[in-house]
């Protein structure tokens, strides 16, 4: 039998291993020309060293892995179990989603900046931030902070402006999102926060209160888009990636389909019955193992078993901070815990009476004490 | 089965001692340390370590 799998990332390398190692034929389309390779190092360690992204390739551990590399899915039949690359016809068994997620841009007149996603993005802006380059973020996400500290260190001149009031204020929230501004301050940074982009130029940007920004690069980092337009016309909910349950088998449909990665958008009972996409490195390993058994069992015709509850973990470094997270801090509110917001920490986010995240700046090791009472409810 | 991590790109993350928590752990310092060879009962852990870790910097052989 045979499965394919579009999308050839962390999530899709995950669930091909498993399934190759329960024995399924496993062939995987990916439109980028690499293996899966490691993409955190691209807005840190690479992008201030140098991208070469034979040094970010994962281990595999099948080399019978059919990968189809460099050719992207144009369309999908579930009814027909069949994956289109234009005009070729790729009959399957079992199907599994891992086309993750792409860049957003702002919907404003001017020419698109670029953004950084791929090790080929990754590429493109390292060449360009040489020192004394002035370098334009537009997001204060995490990528967005990222890319600035590494752009200081780099020697660029970098100023990040984004709607939000705070950098990483969503994950983190305004006090401790507070704190990491004055960080990248203290590092040279500059900020123009709250306040939105209405136009962006060759050179630079005007912002919604007129404010006109120079910048010899511009780099967008406002969020994501969930690759799904392959699996329009298939009946599935689409709104924000791609519906599962919580063992990942995709709704609405009767035909053996897993998604994983960034693109699933699943219930996790960790925290709630709500299905959410989650953009955290760690879960395309854990969903991806997780859903090659759901779809192993779908195809030996057994009902898929199991209680799924994936602790998300995240981390970012910045300069010499290290900030770890477990859990979902964006859904509860701040609470500091230990030290101090300016400085090392540790901030637990409550949601009713419960724990449902954990942040720690350079505190990885007292954090492992927090993380178990996380979402145990 | 022996296992080296690569210190020049471990960042301390911690992540594979869940995996692994008689293999790995991080140290009073919060620095990792960890077992350079033990009894291939432990492979499926050591694996799942090396699958977590965000800087890739496991490496196992035989
Ligand atoms: C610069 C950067 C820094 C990050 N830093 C961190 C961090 O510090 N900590 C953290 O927790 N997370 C971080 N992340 C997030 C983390 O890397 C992602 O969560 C993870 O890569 C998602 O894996 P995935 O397999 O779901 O998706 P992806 O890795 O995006 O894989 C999907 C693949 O599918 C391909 N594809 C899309 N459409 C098609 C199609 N139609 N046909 C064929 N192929 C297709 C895509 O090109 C891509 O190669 C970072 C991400 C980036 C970009
Ligand atoms: S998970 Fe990787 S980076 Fe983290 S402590 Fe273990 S070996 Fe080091």
């Amino acid at each position: 039998m045979t499965v394919i799998v579009v999308g050839a990332g962390l999530g899709g390398l995950r669930a091909a291993e498993s399934l190759r190692g329960q024995g399924f034929e496993v062939m995987v389309i990916g439109d980028e020309p690499h293996l899966p390779y490691n993409r955190p190092p691209l807005s840190k360690e690479s992008l201030k060293g140098g991208v070469e992204v034979e040094g970010l390739h994962f281990r595999r551990k099948h080399d019978d892995i059919d990968w189809r590399l460099g050719a992207a899915a144009t369309g999908c039949s579930l009814d027909q179990r069949a994956v289109y690359v234009d005009d070729a016809k790729y009959p399957f068994e079992g199907l599994v989603i891992a086309s993750g997620i792409r860049p957003r841009h702002l919907p404003v007149p001017g020419p698109q900046p670029p953004v950084l996603r791929t090790a080929d993005d990754a590429l493109r802006l390292r060449e360009r931030l040489t020192p004394g380059t002035r370098l334009l973020v537009v997001g204060a996400g995490f990528i967005g902070c990222e890319v600035a500290a590494t752009a200081r260190q780099l020697g660029c001149e970098v100023m990040v402006t984004a709607f939000d009031a705070e950098p990483m204020i969503r994950p983190l929230g305004a006090e401790l999102g507070a704190a990491m501004k004055a960080h990248h301050e203290a590092h040279g940074v500059e900020f123009r926060l709250g306040v939105g982009v209405a136009e962006f130029h060759e050179d630079g940007a005007t912002l919604a209160d007129g404010t006109r920004l120079t910048a010899d690069v511009v780099i967008e980092a406002v969020g994501s888009v969930p690759n799904v337009e392959w699996l329009h016309g298939n009946d599935l909910d689409l709104t924000d990636g791609v519906l599962a349950d919580n063992l990942l088998q995709v709704a609405g449909t009767d035909a053996p389909v897993v998604a994983v990665g960034d693109i699933a958008r699943y219930p996790n009972p960790r925290f709630d019955d709500v299905p959410r996409r989650i953009e955290h490195w760690n879960l395309p390993t854990e969903t991806g193992k997780r859903a090659g058994q759901t779809l192993g069992s779908l195809l030996r015709g057994e009902i898929p078993e199991g209680d799924f509850r994936p602790m998300p973990a995240f981390w970012s470094d910045q300069y010499d901070l290290g900030l770890q997270s477990y859990g979902q801090p964006a859904l509860g509110t701040a609470v500091l815990v230990d030290g101090e917001w300016s400085g090392d920490c540790i901030v637990e986010y409550v949601r009713g009476d419960e724990v449902i995240g954990v942040v720690g700046v350079n505190r990885t090791k007292d954090l492992m004490r927090y993380r178990q009472d996380i979402g145990s409810a | 089965m022996k296992i080296t991590v690569d210190m020049d790109k471990c960042q301390h993350y911690g992540q594979c001692t869940f995996e692994a928590p008689t293999v790995f752990a991080l140290n009073d310092d919060g620095k990792l340390e960890y077992q350079g060879e033990v009894d291939d009962s432990l492979a499926d852990q050591v694996e799942a370590a090396a699958d977590v870790c965000p800087m890739q910097a496991i490496e196992i052989a035989p």
